[in-house]
Protein backbone atom coordinates (compact mmCIF):
# COMPACT_ATOMS: atom_id res chain seq x y z
CA UNK A 1 0.00 0.00 0.00
CA UNK A 2 1.66 3.28 -1.15
CA UNK A 3 2.01 6.68 1.56
CA UNK A 4 1.77 9.69 1.86
CA UNK A 5 5.27 11.16 3.32
CA UNK A 6 5.94 14.67 4.18
CA UNK A 7 9.58 15.83 4.49
CA UNK A 8 10.93 18.73 6.42
CA UNK A 9 14.52 19.35 5.24
CA UNK A 10 15.76 22.45 7.41
CA UNK A 11 19.42 20.81 7.99
CA UNK A 12 22.32 22.36 6.12
CA UNK A 13 24.17 19.40 7.16
CA UNK A 14 25.41 16.91 4.91
CA UNK A 15 24.19 13.83 6.78
CA UNK A 16 20.89 15.78 7.46
CA UNK A 17 20.28 16.51 3.53
CA UNK A 18 21.73 13.35 2.34
CA UNK A 19 19.65 11.38 4.54
CA UNK A 20 16.26 13.39 3.57
CA UNK A 21 17.55 12.84 -0.13
CA UNK A 22 17.56 8.68 -0.28
CA UNK A 23 14.64 8.68 1.97
CA UNK A 24 12.42 11.00 -0.91
CA UNK A 25 14.32 9.02 -4.05
CA UNK A 26 13.78 5.70 -2.23
CA UNK A 27 10.15 5.96 -1.48
CA UNK A 28 9.09 7.73 -4.48
CA UNK A 29 10.41 5.73 -6.73
CA UNK A 30 8.62 2.84 -4.75
CA UNK A 31 5.33 4.66 -5.70
CA UNK A 32 4.84 6.12 -2.24
CA UNK A 33 3.65 10.28 -2.58
CA UNK A 34 6.96 11.92 -1.37
CA UNK A 35 6.42 16.04 -0.99
CA UNK A 36 9.67 17.51 0.65
CA UNK A 37 9.40 21.21 1.69
CA UNK A 38 13.07 23.08 2.12
CA UNK A 39 13.57 26.03 4.66
CA UNK A 40 16.03 27.49 6.90
CA UNK A 41 19.65 26.68 5.94
CA UNK A 42 18.65 23.36 3.36
CA UNK A 43 17.13 25.84 0.86
CA UNK A 44 20.26 27.71 -0.43
CA UNK A 45 21.78 25.01 -1.48
CA UNK A 46 18.78 24.64 -4.68
CA UNK A 47 19.79 28.20 -5.72
CA UNK A 48 20.80 27.74 -9.38
CA UNK A 49 24.34 27.35 -9.95
CA UNK A 50 24.63 27.50 -6.26
CA UNK A 51 28.58 26.47 -5.25
CA UNK A 52 27.82 26.03 -1.65
CA UNK A 53 28.69 22.38 0.08
CA UNK A 54 27.21 21.65 2.97
CA UNK A 55 28.83 21.04 6.50
CA UNK A 56 30.17 18.30 7.76
CA UNK A 57 28.33 17.21 11.14
CA UNK A 58 30.14 14.19 12.14
CA UNK A 59 31.91 11.10 10.71
CA UNK A 60 29.92 10.09 8.25
CA UNK A 61 29.98 13.19 6.72
CA UNK A 62 33.62 12.89 6.52
CA UNK A 63 33.13 9.37 5.18
CA UNK A 64 30.25 10.69 2.45
CA UNK A 65 32.86 13.55 1.37
CA UNK A 66 35.89 11.03 0.78
CA UNK A 67 33.93 8.45 -0.92
CA UNK A 68 33.45 9.17 -4.78
CA UNK A 69 30.62 6.30 -4.79
CA UNK A 70 28.19 8.33 -2.63
CA UNK A 71 25.19 9.90 -4.66
CA UNK A 72 25.09 13.17 -4.58
CA UNK A 73 22.17 14.77 -2.69
CA UNK A 74 20.61 17.05 -5.42
CA UNK A 75 21.05 14.32 -7.79
CA UNK A 76 18.89 11.89 -5.64
CA UNK A 77 15.96 14.46 -4.85
CA UNK A 78 15.86 14.83 -8.50
CA UNK A 79 15.68 11.59 -8.94
CA UNK A 80 12.77 11.62 -6.54
CA UNK A 81 10.86 13.99 -8.74
CA UNK A 82 11.71 12.58 -12.36
CA UNK A 83 11.19 8.85 -11.17
CA UNK A 84 8.62 9.56 -8.55
CA UNK A 85 6.56 12.22 -9.29
CA UNK A 86 8.22 13.87 -5.62
CA UNK A 87 7.44 17.22 -4.88
CA UNK A 88 10.00 19.31 -4.02
CA UNK A 89 8.56 22.94 -2.42
CA UNK A 90 10.70 25.96 -1.49
CA UNK A 91 9.35 27.68 1.55
CA UNK A 92 7.95 31.04 0.75
CA UNK A 93 9.28 32.10 4.20
CA UNK A 94 12.75 31.42 3.29
CA UNK A 95 12.62 32.91 0.12
CA UNK A 96 11.40 36.12 1.32
CA UNK A 97 14.20 36.43 3.64
CA UNK A 98 17.04 35.33 1.01
CA UNK A 99 15.04 37.78 -1.12
CA UNK A 100 15.07 36.00 -4.18
CA UNK A 101 11.18 34.34 -6.03
CA UNK A 102 11.29 30.57 -6.94
CA UNK A 103 12.66 31.47 -10.57
CA UNK A 104 15.91 31.78 -8.75
CA UNK A 105 15.50 28.01 -7.84
CA UNK A 106 16.79 25.23 -9.50
CA UNK A 107 13.77 24.02 -12.27
CA UNK A 108 13.18 20.91 -10.39
CA UNK A 109 11.75 22.88 -7.47
CA UNK A 110 8.07 23.22 -7.77
CA UNK A 111 5.77 26.98 -6.68
CA UNK A 112 7.38 28.88 -3.48
CA UNK A 113 4.61 27.35 -0.76
CA UNK A 114 3.88 28.93 2.87
CA UNK A 115 3.03 26.31 5.97
CA UNK A 116 -0.66 26.72 5.96
CA UNK A 117 -0.87 25.13 2.90
CA UNK A 118 2.36 22.63 3.50
CA UNK A 119 0.22 21.53 6.77
CA UNK A 120 -3.08 21.10 4.85
CA UNK A 121 -1.38 18.64 2.27
CA UNK A 122 0.52 16.87 5.04
CA UNK A 123 -2.72 16.20 6.57
CA UNK A 124 -3.40 12.36 7.35
CA UNK A 125 0.29 11.43 6.33
CA UNK A 126 3.97 10.70 7.65
CA UNK A 127 5.89 13.55 8.59
CA UNK A 128 9.52 13.33 8.82
CA UNK A 129 11.69 16.50 9.96
CA UNK A 130 15.02 16.24 8.76
CA UNK B 1 15.24 -14.54 -25.18
CA UNK B 2 17.47 -14.95 -22.28
CA UNK B 3 19.39 -11.45 -23.31
CA UNK B 4 20.33 -9.35 -19.93
CA UNK B 5 21.16 -6.04 -19.97
CA UNK B 6 23.44 -5.30 -17.29
CA UNK B 7 23.53 -2.02 -15.59
CA UNK B 8 27.35 -1.73 -13.63
CA UNK B 9 26.55 0.38 -10.81
CA UNK B 10 29.46 -1.08 -8.90
CA UNK B 11 31.44 1.24 -6.67
CA UNK B 12 28.34 3.19 -5.99
CA UNK B 13 26.38 2.82 -2.17
CA UNK B 14 23.07 3.09 -1.22
CA UNK B 15 20.56 4.37 -3.06
CA UNK B 16 23.06 4.43 -5.57
CA UNK B 17 22.56 1.13 -7.92
CA UNK B 18 18.37 1.33 -6.69
CA UNK B 19 18.13 4.40 -8.32
CA UNK B 20 19.69 3.38 -11.37
CA UNK B 21 17.85 0.32 -11.59
CA UNK B 22 15.09 2.15 -11.44
CA UNK B 23 16.01 4.74 -14.15
CA UNK B 24 16.32 1.74 -16.26
CA UNK B 25 13.26 -0.22 -15.25
CA UNK B 26 11.50 3.00 -16.21
CA UNK B 27 13.12 2.80 -19.78
CA UNK B 28 12.44 -1.12 -20.35
CA UNK B 29 9.59 -3.02 -21.98
CA UNK B 30 7.60 -5.03 -20.37
CA UNK B 31 9.20 -8.73 -20.47
CA UNK B 32 12.65 -7.29 -20.87
CA UNK B 33 15.35 -8.18 -18.40
CA UNK B 34 18.43 -6.62 -16.40
CA UNK B 35 20.96 -7.27 -14.53
CA UNK B 36 22.40 -5.02 -12.29
CA UNK B 37 25.95 -5.33 -10.54
CA UNK B 38 26.64 -3.73 -7.22
CA UNK B 39 29.51 -3.77 -4.77
CA UNK B 40 26.81 -2.42 -1.91
CA UNK B 41 25.93 -5.00 0.06
CA UNK B 42 22.84 -3.22 1.18
CA UNK B 43 21.65 -3.20 -2.13
CA UNK B 44 21.49 -6.98 -2.21
CA UNK B 45 18.56 -6.46 0.18
CA UNK B 46 16.79 -3.74 -1.36
CA UNK B 47 16.57 -4.31 -4.45
CA UNK B 48 14.70 -7.94 -3.98
CA UNK B 49 12.49 -5.16 -1.76
CA UNK B 50 11.77 -3.20 -4.38
CA UNK B 51 10.66 -5.68 -7.16
CA UNK B 52 8.39 -7.18 -4.61
CA UNK B 53 6.42 -4.40 -3.70
CA UNK B 54 6.35 -2.99 -7.38
CA UNK B 55 5.59 -6.10 -8.84
CA UNK B 56 8.36 -6.65 -10.99
CA UNK B 57 9.81 -10.52 -11.11
CA UNK B 58 13.44 -11.21 -9.24
CA UNK B 59 14.89 -13.55 -11.26
CA UNK B 60 18.55 -14.69 -9.11
CA UNK B 61 20.77 -12.73 -6.91
CA UNK B 62 23.91 -14.27 -6.41
CA UNK B 63 27.39 -12.88 -5.48
CA UNK B 64 30.65 -13.49 -7.51
CA UNK B 65 33.72 -12.18 -5.83
CA UNK B 66 32.83 -8.88 -4.31
CA UNK B 67 30.10 -8.75 -7.11
CA UNK B 68 26.28 -8.82 -7.21
CA UNK B 69 24.79 -9.98 -9.81
CA UNK B 70 20.71 -9.07 -9.45
CA UNK B 71 18.80 -10.46 -12.29
CA UNK B 72 15.20 -9.14 -12.64
CA UNK B 73 12.66 -9.21 -15.52
CA UNK B 74 10.22 -6.18 -15.92
CA UNK B 75 6.36 -7.41 -15.47
CA UNK B 76 4.54 -4.52 -15.68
Amino acid sequence: MSQNYHIVCLSGTREKLQMAAMFASVAAATGDQVTVFFSMNALPFFIKDSQQVPAVEGQFGELMESEAGVPPFKQLFKSAAELGDAKLLPCSMALDLLQIDGDALDPELGPPTGLTRFLNDAEGGQLLTF
Amino acid sequence: MSEFKTIDARNTFCPGPLMELITYMKQAEVGDMLELLSTDNGTASDVPEWIDKVGHEMISSEKVGDVWHLKVRKLK
